[in-house]
C-alpha cells in the first residue's frame, strides 16, 4: 500500500498542536516513534494519579467543542453521561470523516494514529468506557489498516486491553469499518451501525446516546480531532487549554481548504485568530490566475453558503456589532455562526467564477440524496427531489419558477426530520436559492443545447 | 449449493465476533472479509452470514444493501471509484471519470469489454485538498491529471490480464 | 375514561383538556376527540419516528433554572417555552401544563409539505387500488395536503405485484416505508423477514429472495398498512370498500375470541379483520380466522330440513325431532363448544324436557397454542357451555363414553347440535343403530345417518356471545341474512322447546334468553344482552376452579389453573 503525502511545507503561522509532528519527514506511525515524542506519558500520567471525575473536570474547564461538525461541547456532552444506570459504557471514535471538503482526521488517522489512541484511552479511564471503538469509513482502508497496527502495538505495551498500565482498569479498542454512508456520521446512526443494522439514525428524544446509545447503553461519541484534543487538555490542563484561542472557542482546529484556490490543504490554526480572507489568500494562496470569488462554503458542503461580495452585520454574543466582508469572517465556531452559517467539520470549499452556481448545488443535492438513508419522509423525498429539479436545471431544463420550488421544498425540510440530515441537505439548497436567487432566475434562459453539450459538468 | 470459505476468513470471522459485546454488530467486518475473498456478496453468502449471527437473512441483505462498498453484482478484476463530490468536481473530477472510462471503453457501474475494471462514481473520498482523486481497488491517487490516469490505466492493463466479460457477451 | 386512569392536564391550541398521564400526544389527543395524523405510529408497536406527519408544536412551562421556581407571564400565568422545532406527537408524552399547537401555520406547513413528500413518489392509481376509501394517503391529502402538486419530474420506479407470501400481494411504489409491517412480523409474530433493501427514496419493502411472509399473522400486515402497498391476495380487486357493511363479530377458532369485524355487501361476505380490543387481542387476529366466511357459502351447506332423507317443513321436522327426544329408550345429546351461549343454554333447556339422566357431551377440539391469539382450545365456548350447565367438566376430543352407551345398547337417540360426532369416535355402525337428530349447517358424514335433519345458522347468520378464556362474555352479531329456508335466529331451538312443553314461550333473540339466563345463571345475575360492551364483560369464574383448562399463556392470558395442569 501506498504511504501516505507529507505536506511539503507547515505555514509559519500555524499553531501545531495536533498535527505538531504529523508532516515531520522524521515522523512515522510505530509507537517508537510516538513515545520518542513523548508520546503516551499523558497517559500513563493521568492513569497514575488522576481519578476519573478530575479528567472529566479539565476537559469540561478546556470549554473545547466537538470538531466533527455540530460544536457541542465535549465536557458537556461527558456530563450528561448517564452514570447511575449500572449499564456499560461505551466510547465510540467517530472517524466516519464523510462532510464533503473534510479530510483532517485523514492526516491524524494517517500519520499520528497512536495520538488518536492515547487520547482515546485518556477519554475511556476518564469516562469509565467498557469498550471503546473507532467508527472509520471503509474510503480509508490505509487507515483502518495503521490503526489496527497501532492499536496492536499498543496492546503489547499494555497501553489497551486487560489491567492498563495496572491501573486495574481495562477496556478494549477495536476498529470497525463503515461501508460509504454519509449517515454514519450522525452519531445514532453510527450507532446503529455498530449494532449490525441500516444507519438510520434514531429519534431524539429519547434516544440520546448518553442515556441510551450502543445497545442501549450510555455511549460516548467523539470525532477524531476532538479526541486527540483531550490528551492536550490533560496534559497541560484546561483551564490552560482555554487560554489558546478565544472564550467560546478555544484550542486550534485544523481548517480544510479546497476547491477553486491555488493551495488547497489543511492548517492548524489557533481559533480566533485569522479570517476566512487570511485562509483562501495568506494560507490557501488566493484564486489561480484570472479568476474571482464567487462563493464560498464555510464549513463542509451542508453549511449554508456565501457569496462573494455579501455584507454581514449584526451584534456578537457580546454585544458588540459588527460589519462584515466575506473575507472578515473570523475563522472560530462563532464567526460562521453570527454570518449566517457554521464552521460545521472545518471544511472551507472556495467556488470561482469558472463555474456555473446551479451545477454546483446540483453536485452538492446529488451527495445528499444518494446519502440519506431514506428513513423520515421529508429528507428521504426533498433531498431526491431537490437534486431531480437542479440536474433538470443544470441540464437545459430550467424553469424560472424553480427557484421558488427549490426554497420552498428546503423550507419543508429543514427542522422536521429525524436527524440533522434533514438541515444537511436542506441548507445548501435554502443558501444557494437565496444568495444567488439571480442566477437561479436567469439560468431558465440558457439554451437547453448548449446546456447539454457543456464540456465541464459538475453534475 | 454449499457456500464455502477460506479457512483464513473463517479464523478471521470466529475471531472478529467475540470482539463484540453483541454478536450482531460483527456483521459489517465480515461482510467486508466475504467480500474481499469473494469479490461480492452472494444471496448464499448473506444466508450464511445470517445463519452465523442467527439473525434473518433479510436482516443481512438490509445491511447489504444500505452501504454503497457492499456489493452483490460482480465487478471486473480493479476496481476504480472516482470521487464525484464537490471539490473534486470543482477540480475535474468528472472528467477524470470520463477518462478512466474511456481508456478501457466502459461505462458507469459496468464491468469493461476485457473485464480488467469497473469503474464507478464514489461520494467524497475524505481528501479534497488534493482533488480530483480516485480510489483503485485500495489504493488512493490524488491530484489527477489526463496523464496520470492514463499512466494508471496502462499499469492496470500491464498488471491485470484481460479477460472475456461474460456479461458483455450476452 | 374510567376513573382510575391519572390524567394531568394540557392545553390543545389553548383548550384546556385531561388525557392520560403517561400517554403520547398522538393518544392523549385521540382521547379527547381530537387528531393528530399519523402514519408510521401505531399504538401497539414501537415508536418508530419516520413519516414526520404527526409534527406539531409543543411547550412547558418555564422554570428558572437557578432556583426552579415557575416563570411567569406578565398576567401572572406561567410563560411558555416553546420549543423551537415541531416535535413529534408519537414520540412526545404528554406532562402537567404542556401546550400543544396542532392548527398553527407551521404544523398546518409541516403537515402540507410530509403530505407533498409522499406523493411526489407515489404512483396515485388511486381508481384501481384497493386501498381506495380507507386510504391514509387519500384521507389526510383532503384534509391536510395542498391540494395540488408541484412536482414535474420522473418519479421512482419500484417493483409492482410482488408475492410476498400466500396470502398478502405487495405494491412497492405505494409504499410509504413506514415501517410499520416490519416492525409488526419482528416485535408481535415473532418473524422477522420482511425488510428494507436499498436506501434513500430508492429503499423498497421486501423479503429475502425464496423466503415468505408466510406466519399465521401476515394478513395483520395488511390492516396496519396504512396505504395500498399490502394487499390481501384473497381480497385484492374484489370489492370497493365503501360498499362493504361492517358487523363486529367474533373469531370462532379458539377460545382467545379475538374480536373482528366482519365486511360484506348484499349478503355476501368478502373480508374479515380484527377489531381492536385492548384487552383481547390489541389489534391483530390470525389468518386463519379470516376465511372462515367460506363456510357460508360451501358446497355441503345445509338448508333444508329433512325427515328421513326427504324435505319437510320446518315445523313438521321440528314436531318429529322432539317426538324422537321423546320416546323411551335413552336419549344422549352432543352439543358444541361453537355454539353461542344463547343455544348452549336452550339446548339444555331441552334436555330438562326430556326424562331420565341425559348424557350430555361436548366435543373438545385441542391443539397447540401457539402463545399468541390461537390458544390450545379450538372451542370458542366451552366455558359458555360450563356457566350455562349443559356440562360441568372439560370435554373430552373423544366421545368414548357415548360410545359404550351405544354399544351397550342404553342409548336409543342423540341429538347432536353442530357436531359431526363420526369425527369424534362414533363410527358410523353405531349410528346405525340410534335414531339421530341432527342440526347444524353443514352436511357432513353423520347427518347422512340422521332421522331428521334441522339446518343451523352460521355465526356469519346469527347474533350471539361466546365466553372466552378470561370468562369475557364477547357478543357477535348477524353481519348477512341466513338462508331464506332456514329458521332465523334462534328459532329452531325455541321450536323444539315449545314442540316439548307447551308452556314454553321465547322470542328466539339472544336478548330474550338472556333475560331468563340472568335468573338462572348466577354469573349473568344482573346482566342484560344489549348491555354487555363491545370489549365484552369478565364474569366470575370460581365456580370452575377446580377445572384443567387446556389453554396455556397467550397474549392477554395467563392460565389460572397451573395446579391443574400439573
Amino acid at each position: 500500500m501506498n504511504s501516505v503525502n507529507k505536506s511539503t511545507e507547515v505555514h509559519p503561522d500555524e499553531r501545531r498542536i495536533i498535527l505538531k509532528h504529523a508532516d515531520s519527514s522524521d515522523y512515522d506511525v510505530s509507537i517508537n516513534c510516538y513515545k520518542k515524542h513523548g508520546g503516551y506519558e499523558v497517559m500513563k500520567k493521568a492513569y497514575a494519579s488522576s481519578k476519573p471525575k478530575e479528567l472529566c473536570q479539565e476537559v469540561m474547564a478546556s470549554e473545547i467543542r466537538g470538531r466533527g461538525g455540530a460544536g457541542f461541547p465535549a465536557g458537556m456532552k461527558w456530563k450528561f453521561l448517564d452514570r447511575k444506570s449500572g449499564k456499560p459504557i461505551y466510547l465510540i471514535c467517530n472517524a466516519d470523516e464523510s462532510e464533503p471538503g473534510t479530510f483532517k482526521d485523514r492526516q491524524i488517522i494517517h500519520k499520528d494514529p497512536h495520538q488518536l489512541i492515547e487520547g482515546m484511552m485518556i477519554t475511556a479511564y476518564a469516562i469509565k468506557a467498557a469498550q471503546a471503538f473507532i467508527y472509520i469509513r471503509e474510503e480509508m482502508p490505509l487507515g483502518a489498516q495503521i490503526l489496527n497496527e497501532a492499536i496492536e502495538e499498543a496492546r503489547n505495551e499494555n497501553l489497551v486491553g486487560d489491567n492498563i498500565l495496572g491501573s486495574g482498569y481495562s477496556c478494549e479498542l477495536i476498529v470497525h469499518r463503515g461501508a460509504a454512508a454519509y449517515i454514519c456520521g450522525e452519531e445514532t446512526g453510527l450507532i446503529e451501525s455498530i449494532e449490525g443494522k441500516r444507519a438510520y439514525p434514531r429519534i431524539k428524544p429519547p434516544y440520546f446516546p448518553a442515556a441510551l446509545g450502543l445497545y442501549m447503553c450510555p455511549t460516548i461519541v467523539n470525532n477524531v480531532e476532538t479526541l486527540c484534543n483531550v490528551k492536550h487538555i490533560v496534559e497541560m490542563g484546561g483551564k490552560e487549554y482555554a487560554r489558546i484561542g478565544t472564550p467560546g472557542n478555544t484550542g486550534t482546529r485544523i481548517w480544510c481548504l479546497s476547491g477553486h484556490v491555488r493551495n488547497p490543504g489543511y492548517f492548524e490554526l489557533e481559533n480566533g485568530n485569522f479570517t476566512y480572507g487570511d485562509l483562501i489568500y495568506k494560507f490557501g494562496g488566493g484564486l489561480r490566475e484570472g479568476r474571482t470569488l464567487q462563493a464560498l462554503i464555510p464549513g463542509g458542503s451542508s453549511s449554508k453558503v456565501w457569496r462573494a461580495g455579501e455584507r454581514f452585520t449584526g451584534n456578537l454574543r457580546s454585544g458588540e456589532s459588527f460589519d462584515w466582508g466575506l473575507e472578515d469572517i473570523p475563522l472560530d465556531f462563532d464567526g460562521p455562526m453570527a454570518a449566517g452559517s457554521m464552521s460545521g467539520s472545518g471544511a472551507v470549499i472556495i467556488v470561482d467564477d469558472s463555474v456555473d452556481i446551479v451545477e454546483v448545488l446540483a453536485n452538492i443535492n446529488a451527495f445528499y440524496a444518494h446519502e440519506s438513508c431514506g428513513q423520515c419522509t421529508p429528507c428521504r423525498e426533498g433531498s431526491l427531489w431537490m437534486k431531480k429539479i437542479t440536474t433538470r436545471m443544470a441540464n437545459g431544463g430550467a424553469r424560472e419558477e424553480d427557484a421558488d420550488l427549490l426554497a420552498s421544498i428546503g423550507e419543508q425540510i429543514a427542522g422536521r426530520t429525524v436527524c440533522a440530515h434533514g438541515e444537511a441537505c436542506a441548507w445548501p439548497t435554502q443558501s444557494f436559492v437565496a444568495k444567488f436567487r439571480d442566477k437561479f432566475i436567469e439560468k431558465a434562459k440558457e439554451d437547453p443545447e448548449k446546456a447539454k453539450n457543456r464540456k465541464f459538468r459538475l453534475i | 449449493m454449499a457456500f464455502d470459505l477460506s479457512s483464513a476468513t473463517l479464523s478471521y470471522i470466529d475471531e472478529i465476533i467475540p470482539k463484540y459485546p453483541q454478536k450482531r454488530s460483527a456483521i459489517m467486518m465480515i461482510l467486508h472479509a466475504i467480500q474481499k475473498e469473494k469479490g461480492l456478496l452472494s444471496l448464499e453468502a448473506q444466508e450464511w452470514v445470517a445463519h452465523k449471527l442467527e439473525i434473518q437473512p433479510i436482516q443481512v441483505r438490509e445491511v447489504v444493501t444500505f452501504y454503497p462498498f457492499y456489493r452483490e453484482r460482480p465487478i471486473g478484476k480493479r476496481h476504480i471509484r472516482v470521487c464525484r463530490t464537490l471539490s473534486c468536481a470543482l477540480n475535474g473530477g468528472y472528467k477524470v471519470c470520463d477518462s478512466f472510462k474511456k481508456h478501457f471503453d466502459t461505462e458507469l457501474d459496468e464491468i469493461s469489454p476485457d473485464g480488467r475494471v469497473t469503474v464507478e462514481f464514489a461520494e467524497c473520498l475524505a481528501s479534497c485538498g488534493t482533488a480530483p482523486v480516485a480510489m483503485v481497488d485500495d489504493v488512493l491517487y490524488e491530484n489527477l491529471t489526463e496523464e496520470e490516469v492514463a499512466a494508471i490505466c496502462e499499469q492496470i492493463k500491464q498488471e491485470t490480464p484481460a479477460s472475456s466479460n461474460p456479461e458483455s457477451e450476452s | 375514561m374510567s376513573e382510575d386512569i391519572q390524567t394531568v392536564t394540557v392545553f390543545i391550541n389553548g383548550e384546556q383538556a385531561e388525557v392520560p398521564a403517561g400517554s403520547n400526544l398522538v393518544d392523549a389527543l385521540e382521547s379527547v376527540g381530537k387528531e393528530i395524523p399519523h402514519y408510521c405510529y401505531h399504538p401497539k408497536l414501537s415508536v418508530s419516528g419516520n413519516c414526520r406527519m404527526c409534527l406539531v408544536e409543543m411547550g412547558t412551562p418555564g422554570r428558572d433554572r437557578a432556583t426552579g421556581e415557575p416563570i411567569l407571564d406578565d398576567d401572572g400565568s406561567p410563560k411558555i417555552m416553546w420549543v423551537p422545532k415541531p416535535v413529534i406527537g408519537c414520540a412526545t408524552n404528554v406532562s402537567p401544563g404542556m401546550h400543544i399547537r396542532t392548527e398553527s401555520d407551521q404544523v398546518k406547513s409541516c403537515r402540507e409539505g410530509v403530505m407533498e413528500f409522499l406523493l411526489v413518489n407515489h404512483p396515485l392509481d388511486c381508481p384501481i387500488c384497493d386501498q381506495a376509501g380507507e386510504c391514509r394517503l387519500q384521507e389526510f391529502a383532503t384534509d391536510y395536503g395542498r391540494g395540488y402538486s408541484r412536482f414535474i419530474e420522473q418519479k421512482n420506479v419500484k417493483p409492482k405485484r410482488t408475492r410476498l407470501g400466500p396470502r398478502v400481494t405487495l405494491d412497492d411504489e405505494r409504499c410509504i416505508l413506514c415501517s410499520r409491517c416490519i416492525r409488526f412480523c419482528e416485535e408481535i409474530a415473532d418473524d422477522p423477514v420482511l425488510g428494507f433493501i436499498d436506501r434513500g427514496s430508492f429503499s423498497t419493502l421486501t423479503t429475502f429472495p425464496g423466503v415468505e411472509l408466510a406466519n399465521n399473522y401476515s394478513l395483520n400486515t395488511v390492516d396496519i398498512c396504512p396505504v395500498g402497498a399490502l394487499t390481501s391476495t384473497d381480497f385484492r380487486f374484489r370489492m370497493r370498500v365503501w360498499f362493504l357493511k361492517e358487523t363486529p363479530s367474533i373469531d370462532t377458532e379458539s377460545s382467545v375470541g379475538c374480536n373482528t369485524v366482519v365486511s360484506s355487501r348484499e349478503g355476501k361476505i368478502y373480508r374479515i379483520t380484527p377489531r381492536r380490543n385492548d384487552l383481547v387481542n390489541d389489534c391483530w387476529m390470525p389468518d386463519s380466522g379470516r376465511i372462515l366466511y367460506k363456510e357460508v357459502d360451501s358446497d355441503n351447506r345445509l338448508v333444508q330440513y329433512a325427515i328421513e332423507g326427504r324435505p319437510a317443513k320446518a315445523s313438521e321436522a321440528i314436531s318429529v325431532a322432539a317426538g324422537k327426544l321423546l320416546e323411551d329408550g335413552g336419549v344422549a345429546i352432543v352439543a358444541s363448544g361453537r355454539l353461542s351461549v344463547e343455544e348452549q343454554y336452550l339446548i339444555k333447556r331441552v334436555r330438562e324436557q326430556i326424562s331420565g339422566v341425559v348424557p350430555t357431551y361436548l366435543v373438545g377440539r385441542h391443539a397447540e397454542g401457539d402463545g399468541k391469539l390461537l390458544s390450545a382450545d379450538r372451542n370458542p365456548n366451552v366455558r359458555g357451555a360450563l356457566l350455562t350447565g349443559l356440562i360441568d367438566s372439560i370435554p373430552d376430543t373423544e366421545l368414548s363414553e357415548l360410545t359404550s352407551l351405544i354399544s351397550e345398547g342404553s342409548i336409543k337417540t342423540i341429538l347432536t347440535v353442530g357436531e359431526d360426532i363420526t369425527e369424534s369416535g362414533i363410527h358410523v355402525d353405531l349410528l346405525k343403530k340410534v335414531s339421530l337428530v341432527y342440526m347444524g349447517s353443514h352436511h357432513n358424514e353423520c347427518s347422512q345417518y340422521a332421522a331428521v335433519e334441522l339446518p343451523l345458522l352460521t355465526v356469519f347468520e346469527k347474533s350471539g356471545t361466546f365466553v372466552n378464556q378470561q370468562f369475557r362474555v364477547q357478543k357477535f352479531s348477524q353481519a348477512i341474512p341466513g338462508p331464506g329456508s332456514v329458521l332465523q335466529g334462534l328459532a329452531n331451538l325455541t321450536g323444539l322447546l315449545e314442540k316439548l312443553d307447551p308452556s314454553f314461550s321465547m322470542e328466539p333473540t339472544p336478548a330474550a334468553v338472556w333475560e331468563e339466563m340472568a335468573g338462572n345463571v348466577p354469573e349473568f345475575a344482573g346482566m342484560s344482552y344489549d348491555e354487555i360492551p363491545g370489549t365484552g364483560l369478565v364474569v366470575k369464574d370460581e365456580r370452575f376452579a377446580g377445572l384443567a383448562f387446556v389453554e396455556t399463556k397467550g397474549m392477554h392470558f395467563e392460565p389460572k389453573n397451573a395446579l391443574a395442569e400439573a
